[in-house]
């Protein structure tokens, strides 16, 4: 009789179904599997796609690469805390720590041009969330994910953190810069 | 054995005694948790309104972490273990399997939930719900989780086991009524929710008090969310379960069709659960075959169900409708339905808010790539108030109003409030959603105190329209919470000050429910609809969201395609 | 059809509504998916990671 009582008779199975189900069955399934296939389609035809790189790092391994780009690289420091500025070639590999609370070091890279850009966190979970692109990366200790950036336009961008991560949480972003060469 | 039984004058449901008192234990302590998470909600709102910025951060962590567990985990489960019984034992005209375990398993879940309770509110447990490991909470925390979860888990097997005493007492003919079904849906998912849960928190919990030495933070991750995700699963099961509930008590309606129903119900059991993959699709080291395929309920099968679900509930009601005589043009059903009533119309607004806010908001979110714009972000949390709040939440509160006279035996107090009340809740809430999503755009991230950034050196300035959605999220959050706080005066006060509805006599047997002899088989709807369709107008509706959904959904692509490159 | 009496023997009863009428079959369908296919293959996927040079 209604839906808090049991089917009316033994087999309900065999109940043809009405012409507004099929039709909507039909419809919903088709636009289910558009949604399905957008995503392999956009991964051979799309530009913004995560790469599986990854691997499995500690952070002393982790600070000596970020440390040696930051040697060879830095073209000013900025704040009272001195952060080094870095400015690596184009297509080089660029490597952005985070830990409570801060990103290191700042990166200035050239718009159109590509870069295999390192995450890792030193401590706790963070999030690499750029401004005002909005595009956003999850950070987690113990893993680097790698994925190649192309800056489209010239500008300042923030790096804002938006994972919690603590009581400072609300106070680590960084700048990121993009300059025309 | 002594079992009672009572039949409701009423509604004509049995209620078993013990299973009544355990309904109404679970259902009374769902609701004070609401009340808890209530009061924090307007906490939380406050400080995330820039322009008033309440509570300091630590407090802010503090007070956001026990709103995320009061209500995404105590309030609903509390509510569901209430849902699970009441489709088993009450349905089913059965007694209800092991009375004292379920006793033992409610105290460990009200034991449970005090202790995390107590562990976040001393302060050093402000870890958020997800608790995401290395950062640690007091041992207590993990501890009350895992002890409200042995709880619950009990309860489901109470449910089941209740199922096979109906069967083998022959209380019932034929299969289990369909919105007992969608009940069984939720508690298999529970199942699984809470064995991840387990999984997860017991190595968690040993890690705390110093017996392990390391979590690893993805490895933690990925199970968390099997645990977290899925436990939203379980009420979208439970609150569709109690939209065919709603539909059946407040019209008479029939399902559509069972096949259909219950297939689509099979389609959640089977893929609804991977969607936890929803969480993971920007994390490292993990490939794009698991995420494309996990995130997307092994090709979207499971939102398939769901827009079946959206179309059968509504699609009976008008089935129904028509049949009482309001058959004429499309709508004539719809307007003619009882919007007064709060069983109703609370069920109305929660399916609507449900499909186009958080359904639409859910699928764009959990694409792979659409979620690098708007992982983290205000978007997210904006997604869940539209699917848990407006959805679950609502859903529960108009069922409320149907159980307060069948099981309370009390009449509703304030009927013109409660008239009110399911728009006031659910509009308010549908509007902060839509806000907190608009400011998600933007960039605006979830659980952070403060977006101006204050003490950072290098603060970046949010754009004006950011600062502008958050003042009118709160606005519209402070409309919702008038309404919960009507829910709430209502209902409690119903229980302590309502009219007592004439006492009811109980006895010993049941009273099995038996098929009609010889019914004929199930045909279709003749006779009533419009063009061959029976329920046209609900199809118009359909069509309506599908095309909402597709715009959407590729606007959002157009989005991505002009952020920066990524591979 | 529409004619039955107690004399007709009961109508079989099609596959899918016995599977939909067994609950536990359903519990180890819903909790085996969501095991293999998420949880499994997504620790393995974590475990192979390679350790960075």
């Amino acid at each position: 009789m209604s839906a808090i009582l049991p089917p009316e008779s033994r087999v309900w199975w065999k109940q043809p179904v009405d012409r507004v189900e099929g039709m909507w069955i039909a419809l919903a399934l088709i636009w289910s599997l558009i949604m399905f296939f957008m995503m392999p389609y956009w991964h051979v035809f799309g530009k913004q796609n995560l790469s599986n790189e990854a691997y499995r790092t500690t952070p002393e391994a982790f600070s000596a690469k970020a440390q040696a780009m930051v040697d060879q690289y830095t073209v000013r420091t900025e704040t009272e805390q001195k952060i080094p500025v870095v400015r690596p070639p184009a297509g080089s590999d660029v490597y952005l720590i985070s830990r409570l609370w801060q990103w290191w070091p700042i990166l200035e890279l050239e718009a159109g041009k590509s870069y295999r850009l390192h995450l890792t966190s030193m401590d706790y979970l963070h999030s690499f969330s750029l401004q005002p692109e909005n595009l956003n990366l999850q950070v987690i200790p113990g893993y680097e994910g790698v994925v190649t950036i192309t800056p489209t336009r010239a500008g300042k961008y923030s790096v804002v953190c938006n994972e919690y991560c603590g009581l400072g949480h609300h106070t680590m972003v960084s700048s990121l810069y993009v300059v025309n060469k | 054995m002594n079992t009672l039984f009572r039949t409701c004058p009423q509604s004509g449901l049995q209620f078993d005694k013990t299973a009544e008192t355990l309904m109404k234990a679970n259902a009374v302590a769902g609701v004070v948790f609401l009340l808890v998470g209530g009061i924090l909600a307007l906490l939380v709102t406050l400080t995330r309104w820039p322009a008033v910025h309440l509570l300091p951060a630590d407090t802010f962590y503090m007070t956001l972490t026990a709103h995320g567990i009061d209500m995404l985990i105590f309030w609903i489960i509390f509510f569901e273990i209430a849902v699970l019984y009441f489709c088993s034992s009450t349905l089913l005209r059965c007694r209800l399997a092991t009375p004292r375990l379920a006793w033992l398993a409610f105290a460990l879940m009200l034991i449970g939930s005090v202790t995390a309770n107590v562990a976040i509110f001393r302060g050093d447990s402000s870890v958020m719900m997800t608790s995401y490991a290395p950062m640690q909470a007091h041992p207590a925390f993990y501890l009350g989780l895992i002890l409200f979860a042995v709880g619950a888990l009990v309860s489901c097997f109470i449910f089941l086991g209740t199922l096979v005493i109906a069967k083998a007492e022959n209380t019932y003919e034929g299969s289990i009524p369909l919105v007992t079904f969608g009940a069984l849906t939720a508690c298999i998912i529970a199942v699984f929710t809470i064995a991840s849960g387990a999984i997860i928190l017991i190595p968690t919990f040993l890690w705390s008090v110093g017996l392990i030495s390391h979590i690893d933070p993805l490895m933690y991750k990925t199970v968390w969310w099997a645990f977290g995700h899925s436990s939203q699963q379980i009420n979208v099961s439970a609150h569709v379960a109690v939209w065919y509930a709603i539909a059946a008590i407040a019209f008479g309606a029939k399902p559509m069709s069972e096949k259909v129903s219950r297939t689509a119900f099979l389609l959640y059991i089977l893929f609804l659960q991977l969607a936890s993959a929803h969480h993971l699709l920007t994390d490292p080291g993990i490939s794009s075959e698991w995420k494309i395929f996990n995130t997307s309920y092994a090709m979207y099968l499971a939102v398939l169900a769901s827009m079946v679900h959206g179309l059968t509930v509504p699609g009976s009601v008008e089935v129904a409708q028509r049949k009482k005589g309001f058959n004429k043009g499309l709508f004539e059903w719809l307007r003619k339905a009882p919007w007064g009533n709060p069983v109703f119309s609370g069920m109305f607004i929660s399916l609507i808010g449900f499909g186009f806010l958080g359904g639409i908001s859910g699928v764009m979110m959990g694409t792979e790539q659409l979620n690098l714009i708007v992982h983290n972000t205000l978007y997210v949390p904006g997604h869940f108030h539209a699917t848990v709040v407006v959805g679950t939440t609502l859903a529960f509160m108009a069922l409320t109003y149907f159980l307060i006279p069948v099981l309370f035996r009390r009449e509703v107090i304030l009927p013109g409030l409660a008239k009110w009340q399911p728009y006031l809740f659910g509009i308010g809430m549908g509007a902060f959603s839509l806000f907190m999503m608009g400011a998600g755009t933007l960039g605006v991230s979830r659980r952070h105190w403060d977006i101006a950034f204050a003490g950072s050196p290098m603060a970046y300035e949010y754009p004006a329209t950011a600062y502008l959605l958050l003042g009118l999220m709160a606005v519209s959050g402070l409309v919702a919470m008038v309404g919960g706080a009507a829910y709430l005066l209502i209902t409690v006060g119903s229980l302590l000050w309502g009219k007592k509805l004439e006492p009811v006599s109980y006895r010993k047997e049941t009273v099995p429910l038996r098929l009609a002899p010889g019914a004929p088989a199930i045909e279709a709807h003749g006779g009533v609809g419009v063009g061959g369709f029976a329920a046209p107008g609900t199809f118009v509706l359909a069509l309506v969201f599908l095309v909402s959904f597709v715009l959407y959904y590729f606007i959002n692509w157009k989005y991505l395609s002009q952020t920066w490159g990524l591979s | 059809m529409s004619n039955t009496n107690e004399a007709t023997p009961p109508e079989r009863i099609p596959v899918m509504q016995h599977i939909l009428d067994n609950p536990f079959l359903l519990l180890f369908l819903g909790v085996a998916m969501p095991t293999v296919f998420y949880i499994v293959w997504g620790v393995m996927e974590i475990v192979t990671i390679p350790v960075a040079k």
